[in-house]
């Protein structure tokens, strides 16, 4: 290596974290560079670029989050709250019934044999195509999109929770079988730890899940949300329709990443020395 | 059947596999053993001729296909805690820590005992492993002949009739498993502890047993023969080698593993 100038390393003092973020920089601006052409062909009525998604939407959308006209007319922020709120609950209720369900499977060689055609056929079903029979079943768009969301989320959290208990390495349950342990000591002591990872990674893909099919099932019928912010822009957006639509698909991309990076930095609290 | 006169008797025990091309596969055949009391016993033979198999069935973690086994004269059907098993690869739980590894085996074996008296039982079986240090940290934090004491200390923790080890220093390096070699006879001399131990070291054997079951190559394993080791107790690890004896039965040894290994070649090259 040759030694660094004085002013070299002036340089690198200066902006020490450069070289970290050189490659994010580069391939983002390279990103946004090809948009911007993208959008000067296609012109801006139909793509926005990146400037003008900021441009035009600064003024209410980007500086005020939180405004709030009435009806439906809200800031992006109330509107990713609402879809927030909507994930919560049916995101919460499929983590209890799907971790109890995958559980019981795990733990029953063979109901888990039994059930395992009927959960491989219904988790590849779309999210929205639960939401014509959900609708027929609650008669209420609110309680429907919960209920998507819920079946959506429910499969890799019931099938990671089943492989996870079969899973459960021959050396613990040796242990547990020379120890006598009582089922309940078993379960508490080796099966709940042993599992708590792999349920964690069912969560992680159920969360996913569930925030795609919160905004697909907002888009169809819904008060608010930012599913319903995307279409209702569409529809009756005026001039920067596209750029309200754009910059909604960042916030949705961006509160994902969010979600998923939450529910990864949980799981590694709570799965202590097991991962 | 064989008069039940030891501590474990193994009655003509025949263990077969079924293989996964619908054949099967006799690991061991017809293999008979008794282990006293207080004795110290190594399983000795290369690699796949079920020294490990015989160890489970002595556990009772698998059944024999033919034969039996018999513990103070009562039928071997499941594991219990009177056959404490160190295994070859630890087998602690992760996410407990060494004191709550230890204090899991105390618990679920004497749950009659107070709080108290199973605290002092835990703390005194980490300190005799010199792990008092470490007791709050997890398994991963810890070396390989570090978590192998432990493995140790919880196996006799609950104080069985019969200690069983499965090539318990085989992923060790040479200074740590000399150490735990040390460490591992001198609890089993003040304790009187009856072991049975697998191995494939023929020093180990010699330095820790009393007798050497020599089994022959599988398939159909079987004992090829016991060799009784005189060596005068209490041993040390650095100067039993100086024993007139020694190499004469370290020699008897190896000569029957280069016997088993050349039969072994034969037999590969006829296959070919």
């Amino acid at each position: 290596m040759t030694t660094l100038t004085p002013a070299r390393r002036r340089r690198r003092r200066l902006l020490p974290a450069l070289p970290q973020l050189l490659p994010y920089l580069l391939c983002i601006g390279a990103f946004l560079l090809v948009w911007q052409l993208l959008s000067a062909v296609l012109g801006t009525a139909r793509l926005p670029g990146p400037i003008n998604v900021i441009v035009d939407t600064w003024d209410p959308y980007i500086s005020q989050p939180f405004f709030d006209d009435g009806g439906t007319s809200k800031g992006l922020g109330w509107q990713i709250l609402i879809s927030l709120q909507r994930v919560a609950v049916g995101y919460g209720l499929s983590a209890v019934v799907g971790v109890a369900i995958g559980g019981a499977l795990g733990l029953n060689r063979f109901a888990g044999k039994g059930f395992d055609p009927v959960v491989q056929v219904l988790r590849t079903v779309p999210p929205l195509a639960w939401f014509p029979i959900s609708l027929m079943v609650f008669q209420d768009a609110n309680t429907s999109a919960i209920f998507v969301i819920f079946i959506t989320a429910i499969w890799p959290i019931i099938i990671n929770t089943a492989v996870g208990i079969q899973e459960i390495p021959q050396d613990y349950t040796n242990v547990a079988r020379v120890l006598r342990l009582s089922k309940r000591a078993y379960i508490s002591n080796i099966v709940i730890p042993a599992t708590v990872p792999y349920v964690f990674t069912g969560l992680r893909i159920a969360v996913g899940l569930a925030w795609l099919a919160i905004v697909a099932a907002e888009m169809l019928k819904a008060d608010g949300g930012i599913g319903y912010f995307i279409w209702d822009a569409y529809n009756a957006g005026g001039d920067s329709s596209s750029s309200q639509i754009i910059l909604a698909i960042v916030y949705v991309g961006v509160v994902g990443l969010l979600l998923d990076r939450l529910v990864a930095w949980v799981g590694r609290k709570v799965s202590r020395g097991a991962a | 059947m064989a008069t039940p006169n030891g501590l474990l008797t193994v009655d003509a025990v025949t263990q077969t596999f079924n293989l996964d091309d619908g054949g099967r596969y006799v690991a061991l055949q017809g293999v008979t053993l008794d282990v006293r009391a207080g004795e110290f016993i190594t399983l000795i033979g290369h690699s796949g001729c079920g020294k490990s198999t015989l160890l489970n069935l002595m556990a009772g973690l698998s059944q024999a296909t033919e034969g039996g086994i018999l513990m103070n004269g009562r039928q071997v059907t499941e594991p219990g805690p009177d056959r404490m098993v160190v295994f070859q690869n630890y087998s602690l739980l992760p996410w407990l820590t060494v004191r709550q590894n230890i204090a899991l085996a105390v618990d679920t074996v004497y749950p009659r005992l107070s709080i108290g008296e199973r605290l002092e039982i835990v703390e005194r079986n980490i300190q005799l492993v010199n792990l008092s240090a470490a007791a709050q940290k997890l398994p991963a934090e810890l070396s390989g002949g570090m978590k192998q004491r432990v493995a140790i200390a919880r196996a006799l923790a609950i104080r069985p009739t019969l200690l069983l080890l499965d090539e318990p220093f085989g992923a060790l390096d040479a200074l740590t498993r000399g150490n735990l070699q040390q460490q591992l006879m001198q609890i089993c001399q003040e304790s009187e502890l009856t072991a049975v131990m697998v191995t494939h070291d023929v020093d180990e054997a010699l330095l820790l047993s009393d007798r050497v079951v020599c089994l022959s190559n599988g398939p159909a394993a079987g004992i090829g023969r016991i060799v009784e080791v005189p060596l005068p107790r209490p041993r040390e690890r650095l100067t039993v080698m100086d024993h007139p004896d020694y190499y004469h039965l370290r020699a008897e040894l190896i000569h029957f593993l280069q016997e088993q290994r050349r039969l072994k070649q034969q037999a590969a090259a006829s296959r070919r």
